[in-house]
C-alpha cells in the first residue's frame, strides 16, 4: 500500500484475519462516465484482506453482486452479519489470505462507502438523488482499475464474481485483459435478459409509486421509499432462489400458526421469510442506489460493445477463464453462460465450463456448494502454478 | 465410454500413453471427449502442452477443472462448430468417434479445428467380435466393447476396414496406423486385412489430403494385401 494517503482506515474484530480498508477518494478525477457525465469527486469503499507480495503478483479482486458491498470477509457494519464471501476468504480457505491479497470494491452508484446517489453533490452540497449520472457496468469496472492503480496495483491474478459481479468480471477481461491474469465469471451473463430487465423494472416501479421516495429527493425529508424498496427487494429475491428451494424449505408450512386465517396476514412461512427480508433490505441499502444499479445491469450488453459479435470481445485474450453456472437457476440460466463459453472458445481462449448441479438457484454462490468450491480451488491452484504464485 | 483401461506400470492407462507420445512437445491440443482428464493430464504435465478438454457428463468435467485442467461441459454433436479454425494443433477423440451422433461431420469439424486429428475406437472387425457373433448369435462382449447392447453409448460402432473407407470418402489423409492387439498392446498397422482382423482397437492419426502428407506405415502400402 502507498503511503500518505487519506484513508479511514477500518480496524474490525475479524479474529486473525489482516483487514484493511476505508473510504478513499479517487485521485483520477473528475472521473468521466459513458453517458459523458462527469463526477468531480468519487469515494472508494473498499476492503482487503492478507498482503500484497513482492512482485505485487498476488492480487484476487472480488466483485460483489448487486446489492452486495466490499465486505466480503469481514462483518458487515449495519447488519452485524459475517462477510458475504466469508466462507471462502480467510487463511487456509479458498481464497487462502496467506497467499493471496484479496480486495473488494463497493460499485460506483451505491451506498455503502463508494459515491453514488445518496452523497453529496460537491456542486450544491445537496444529496445527488436523481441527479446522479446513470452509470454503466463499464464505469464500474473503470473506477475499480482507476483505484487498483491509484494503490500501486496494475496486475489482477485472478478477478471473481457471481451475478452483477461476474458482469463486473467479464468486463474485466475485455475493458484490461492486459491486467487479468485469470477469470471466473460465476452465475452470470454477457448481456442483461429481457425476463431480467422485467423483474429490475417491476422493482424499480415499486419504489417509485412509493409516495416517500419524492422523485428521489427523500434524503432531507424524514421519510424514504421502504415500502417500495421493500417490495423491489421481496420481488429480487424470489428470482434469487428456486422452485424446488422454495419448496423445501418451506413448502405450505404455515408461519406461528396452526390454520390458515382467512385474512392477507402472512400465513404462509415463505410470506413471513419475504416480508423479512424486504424489511430488513432497507436498512442497509438506499432507494435510489437500487435504482441506478439495476440500471447499469439492464445496460449491460459486452456484444454491443463490440460490433455485435460476442467473440470480438475477447479477441487474443491471454486470461484464463472459469465460466461457472448451476442448474437451477433460473435468472442467469446455464444458456447464459453457454454463450460467453461459446465466444470465448471462437476467440481461442483458455476457458473452462462447468455447471453445478444446485437446487439452491441463482444465490448457489453465495451459499454452501461444496462441487463449487472444489472447482474454484482447483482453478485457482492452476492459474497459481502458471503464474508462479 | 465403454474401454477398459490397461494400466501400465504408473498406473496410467497405456492406450493414453500411446496417444500422447504422438504429441508433439508443447502443442496446442483439443480432448474431445476427456473423459475425467487422464489423457490431459499427461499432455499437459508430461508433454507440455497446451491442452483443452471438451466433455459431456458433468461429473467429468468437474473432476477435470477441479484437477486444475481446462475443460469445458458440452456435447462434441453440437459444440465443435464454434471452435476456430486451425485453433489447435492436434484434435483427439479418443474411444469417442463411436458414440458421436453425426460421425462425418465430427471428422470434418476435428480437421477443421485442428491441423491434425488423433482418433481411437473399437474395431468392429475383431476377431472376437466375429466370433461371438457368429458362433453365439449374440452382441459381441468383450474387453474393449463390455457393456451389453441395450445400455451403450456406441451408437455408430464401425470395423478399421470401415473407417478407412470413410476417410477416402472424405478425403482424408492417414499418417499413420496402429493397432492394439488384444491386451492393449499397440502395434504398427501392417496390413489392413490384419488391421481389421487382429486389432481390437484402431488408433489413427490424420490430416486433410491437402495438407502435407508425411510417410507413414500406411501411406503407399496397398490395402487387403
Amino acid at each position: 500500500m502507498k503511503s500518505g494517503q487519506n484513508m479511514n482506515a477500518t480496524t474490525p474484530d475479524t479474529g486473525d484475519l489482516a483487514v484493511e480498508g476505508g473510504i478513499t477518494p479517487l485521485q483520477a478525477v473528475p472521473f468521466r462516465l459513458a453517458n459523458g457525465a462527469e463526477l468531480a469527486e468519487v469515494n472508494v469503499g473498499w476492503q482487503a484482506y492478507g498482503a500484497l507480495n513482492e512482485d505485487r503478483s498476488n492480487v484476487i479482486l472480488l466483485c460483489h453482486a448487486l446489492t452486495g458491498d466490499q465486505y466480503a470477509a469481514a462483518p458487515h457494519p449495519i447488519t452485524g452479519k459475517p462477510g458475504w464471501w466469508d466462507d471462502l476468504v480467510g487463511s487456509g480457505k479458498i481464497f487462502d489470505t496467506d497467499r493471496f491479497y484479496v480486495i473488494c470494491l463497493n460499485v460506483l452508484g451505491s451506498c455503502l462507502g463508494t459515491t453514488g446517489p445518496r452523497d453529496a453533490n460537491p456542486a450544491t452540497n445537496d444529496p445527488y438523488g436523481l441527479d446522479f449520472p446513470v452509470l454503466t457496468i463499464g464505469d464500474m469496472v473503470r473506477v475499480q482499475a482507476a483505484f487498483l492503480e491509484q494503490i500501486g496495483i496494475d496486475q489482477i491474478f485472478c478477478v471473481v464474481g457471481g451475478s452483477m459481479g461476474g458482469m463486473q468480471v467479464l468486463e474485466w477481461t475485455t475493458s484490461f485483459p492486459e491486467r487479468v491474469f485469470s477469470a471466473i465469471p460465476i452465475a452470470t451473463a454477457a448481456r442483461h435478459s429481457a425476463q431480467n430487465i422485467a423483474f429490475h423494472e417491476v422493482g424499480r416501479q415499486a419504489i417509485m409509486a412509493d409516495p416517500n421516495w419524492q422523485g428521489g429527493a427523500y434524503y432531507n425529508t424524514g421519510k424514504r421509499p421502504d415500502a417500495g424498496l421493500s417490495v423491489a427487494r421481496m420481488a429480487a429475491h424470489i428470482t434469487y432462489l428456486s422452485e424446488t428451494g422454495l419448496h423445501v424449505k418451506f413448502g405450505r408450512e404455515l408461519q406461528d400458526r396452526d390454520a390458515i386465517t382467512y385474512g392477507f396476514d402472512a400465513d404462509f412461512q415463505i410470506e413471513s421469510y419475504l416480508r423479512y427480508q424486504g424489511s430488513t433490505f432497507v436498512d442497509r441499502f438506499d432507494a435510489n442506489s437500487y435504482l441506478y444499479i439495476t440500471r447499469a445491469m439492464d445496460y449491460f450488453d459486452i456484444a454491443a460493445d463490440h460490433g455485435g459479435v460476442l467473440a470480438n470481445a475477447w479477441r487474443d485474450t491471454q486470461t484464463r477463464f472459469c465460466v461457472i453456472s448451476f442448474t437451477s437457476d433460473w435468472l442467469f440460466p446455464t444458456s447464459e453462460s453457454r454463450d460467453v463459453v461459446r465466444a470465448l472458445n471462437a476467440a481461442g481462449a483458455d476457458v473452462s465450463f462447468v455447471e453445478i448441479e444446485s437446487d439452491k438457484g441463482h444465490d448457489s454462490f453465495l451459499l454452501d456448494v461444496p462441487e463449487f468450491h472444489d472447482i474454484l480451488q482447483g482453478f485457482l491452484a492452476a492459474s497459481a502454478q502458471r503464474r508462479g504464485v | 465410454m465403454s474401454l477398459k483401461p490397461h494400466n501400465g506400470a504408473a498406473g496410467i492407462r497405456a492406450d493414453l500413453l500411446e496417444i500422447s507420445r504422438m504429441v508433439e512437445p508443447g502443442s496446442r491440443v483439443l480432448d474431445v471427449g476427456c473423459g475425467n482428464g487422464e489423457l490431459l493430464d499427461i499432455l499437459v504435465n508430461e508433454r507440455g502442452a497446451d491442452a483443452r478438454g471438451l466433455e459431456l457428463s458433468r461429473e467429468g468435467v468437474n473432476a477435470s477443472v477441479a484437477r486444475g485442467l481446462s475443460v469445458v461441459q458440452g456435447n462434441a454433436d453440437t459444440d465443435l462448430v464454434d471452435y476456430p479454425t486451425d485453433g489447435f494443433d492436434y484434435v483427439i477423440l479418443s474411444q469417442t468417434l463411436q458414440a458421436m451422433r453425426d460421425t462425418r461431420e465430427c471428422l470434418r469439424q476435428l480437421l477443421r479445428i485442428g491441423r491434425r486429428g488423433i482418433v481411437s475406437f473399437p474395431n468392429f472387425g475383431f476377431w472376437r467380435v466375429r466370433m461371438k457373433l457368429m458362433l453365439g448369435g449374440r452382441m459381441p462382449d468383450t474387453e474393449t466393447l463390455d457393456l451389453p447392447w441395450y445400455n451403450t453409448p456406441n451408437i455408430h460402432l464401425c470395423t478399421i476396414r470401415d473407417f478407412v473407407a470413410l476417410c477416402d470418402d472424405l478425403g482424408i489423409t492417414i499418417e499413420q496406423g496402429y493397432t492394439y492387439a488384444a491386451g492393449g498392446k499397440l502395434v504398427p498397422y501392417g496390413s489392413l486385412w490384419r488391421a481389421n482382423v487382429f486389432g481390437d482397437q484402431g488408433l489413427f492419426v490424420l490430416s486433410y489430403d491437402d495438407d502435407v502428407r508425411v510417410a507413414t506405415d500406411v501411406a503407399g502400402e496397398s490395402p487387403a494385401t
